[in-house]
């Protein structure tokens, strides 16, 4: 049994994928262009289904139980030192995280 | 030892000292790497579960001992354990040992428990198969030709080949309760903001939520009540009060909604009416309820599932941890890099998905619309329990199916959850208990309760247990 599906005219073409994959900062081999072309595709028409639904003035729901997210007291109380953090960093000098050089 | 042994029956064997908790150690690591080719573990824990035993032996000799001392289990790798590789089944952490304890695992840790390792599970919880690691898939122990189910499927297979008495698990769609049905077990996912999630590896916030695995609804219960409760690292954690389940169940008004067991193949309507009939011997008694927005759920659930993974996963840019493209020209090709080599291809099309829906003329069709449908979804529950105490559902569509059946069609797979996101989409607590066999592999039955009522669905969930062995049953092999 295959879940409803819709279309709401929308397609997603190569334009659209190279779209995506720069606001995501990833890239494909080309080879798996097409099969992700195909699958996005199936994806939208999957989640097109929810325009068959009437939700005229319903209030979007964002969190399960409705209630407003906790804060701790602001009291300073210690956590993991710099150390423990960028012992686990694939690269660090001097405490600084590396990158690639972002000016010339 | 028993292999297939509970919580309860290895607390009662360590109090009496029928074995030690070191005897038990050794017995469960050989266990585990006698199983092997299970690939129910990313890490096992050798060195520590030893050193954890004896002091757990310490702990029982001077009688100080708390319900889970001395107890293996395994935490999903998804649970951060300071010192020990936290991968989430991903090329992109496979380096990554967390500098600190999930709130989860340091519970467990203060009830006694010992860890035995971290369980295989789809790359980032994404896949209901356990056939998306990057560690590779997991066998499910009644036919290895087939899937454990997902994403904990290393948990749920290893309760099943007792390769470990209880594991941790997460559900962010379905992901403890399918993999529960497929292998056997008892899943509890508890209600949104029960369990907290820090030192979860985040894949959908709104949804995520920490439970336990376990051989029955009893042990699941003793496992909750170790990780319950008000965590002030989690914005999200719930003040509630701990859940109660030792009493006996009252007799209750079981809702059966339609949209759940129309569509349900004839062979597991068959198991499940049995379960209904057995219920109904238990005094319980059933009334129809509806739940009529159920069919947008799938198509909800991956818009808001998405659009959370591809915020919470843009955080992985090869800078700060994980894992770092070997070479790269500038900046931005560092993390286009980093990232596509540390993902593989669900977690990609999940990411594509969710940034779809989120981007600019996108926005209101798609995660708007979605979080208006699951306000519709959650009302239909809110609405379903004013006539009902629980909800009695099947948990997926199927049994557990063959390894590589659905992976080249995903639409398919995200159909898998077909039964499972719509109370994970209304927060709601749900209990999957086996509840049967069709076609020689097991088949669990979906007790959704109301927001904080996981006390009903134990205890109904003991009482069923308490009539049925389905849940004791366990596969044979040779050597056993």
């Amino acid at each position: 049994m295959r879940p409803p599906t819709s279309s709401s005219g929308l397609k997603v073409d190569q334009q659209t994928i190279d779209k995506l994959l720069l606001l995501s900062q990833l890239s494909l081999l080309p080879e798996d262009r097409e099969k992700l072309l195909g699958d996005l595709s199936s994806i939208v028409e999957l989640i097109d289904f929810m325009q068959t639904i009437d939700t005229e003035g319903v209030e979007p729901l964002s969190h399960p139980l409705e209630v407003t997210q906790r804060l701790r007291a602001d009291e300073p109380e210690t956590s993991l030192d710099q150390e423990q953090y960028q012992a686990i960093a694939p690269q660090i000098r001097d405490g600084l995280y590396l990158v690639p050089r972002v000016l010339e | 030892m028993i292999p297939y042994a509970n919580v309860a029956q290895l607390r009662s064997g360590l109090d009496n000292g029928e074995f030690s908790a070191e005897e038990l150690a050794y017995f469960y690591l050989s266990r585990i790497d006698a199983a092997t080719d299970l690939n129910c573990f990313i890490t096992v824990d050798q060195e520590g579960v030893i050193a954890a035993a004896k002091n757990a032996d310490k702990a029982i000799a001077k009688k100080s001992v708390g319900p889970l001392t001395g107890i293996p289990i395994a935490h999903k790798d998804l649970f951060c354990t300071e010192g020990l590789l936290t991968s989430c089944a991903s090329h992109m952490l496979n380096n990554f040992v967390a500098p600190y304890d999930a709130t989860v695992v340091d519970r467990l840790r203060k009830a006694g428990a010992i860890t035995l390792g971290k369980t295989n599970m789809d790359e980032f919880a994404m896949g209901s198969s356990n056939e998306t690691s990057f560690y590779g898939a997991v066998k499910n122990p009644w036919d290895r030709t087939c899937v454990p189910g997902g994403s904990s499927g290393g948990s749920a297979a290893a309760i099943a080949a007792g390769l470990a008495a209880a594991c941790t698990g997460s559900d962010t769609g379905g992901s403890i309760r399918q993999p529960a049905s497929f292998c056997g077990v008892t899943g509890l996912k508890p209600t949104y903001g029960r369990v907290s999630r820090y030192g979860m590896i985040a894949f959908a916030s709104s949804l995520d939520q920490g439970g336990p695995l376990a051989r029955t609804a009893s042990d699941a219960g003793t496992l909750l009540n170790a990780i319950e409760g008000y965590d002030p690292n989690d914005s999200t954690s719930a003040i509630a009060d701990a859940t109660d389940f030792r009493s006996a169940s009252q007799p209750l008004k079981i809702g059966i909604p339609a949209q759940y067991w129309n569509d349900l193949s004839a062979s597991l309507t068959k198991v499940l009416d049995e379960a209904r009939l057995t219920l109904e011997s238990l005094g319980h008694r059933f009334v129809p309820v509806d739940l009529p927005h159920t069919n947008a759920s799938t198509a909800a659930y991956y818009v808001i599932a998405g659009a959370e993974a591809s915020t919470n996963l843009s955080r992985y840019d090869g800078v700060r941890y994980g894992h770092r493209a070997a070479s790269a020209e500038s900046l931005e090709n560092l993390y286009q890099v980093s990232r596509s080599e540390g993902f593989g291809s669900e977690v990609k099309r999940r990411i594509l998905t969710g940034t779809y829906a989120l981007s600019v003329g996108y926005y209101e069709a798609y995660y708007l619309k979605a979080q208006q449908i699951r306000r519709l979804i959650r009302q239909d529950f809110l609405d379903a329990f004013l006539q009902a105490d629980v909800i009695l559902t099947p948990v997926a569509p199927s049994t557990a199916f063959k390894r590589d059946e659905l992976m080249e069609d995903p639409i398919m797979m995200y159909q898998q959850d077909i039964y499972t996101t719509p109370a994970s989409l209304a927060g709601l607590p749900a209990l999957s208990l086996p509840c049967g066999f069709s076609d020689r592999m097991p088949v669990g039955m979906q007790l959704i309760g109301p927001h904080f009522g996981e006390a009903s669905l134990l205890k109904l969930g003991r009482q069923y247990q308490d009539e049925t062995d389905w849940h004791a049953l366990h596969p044979v092999y040779d050597d056993d």
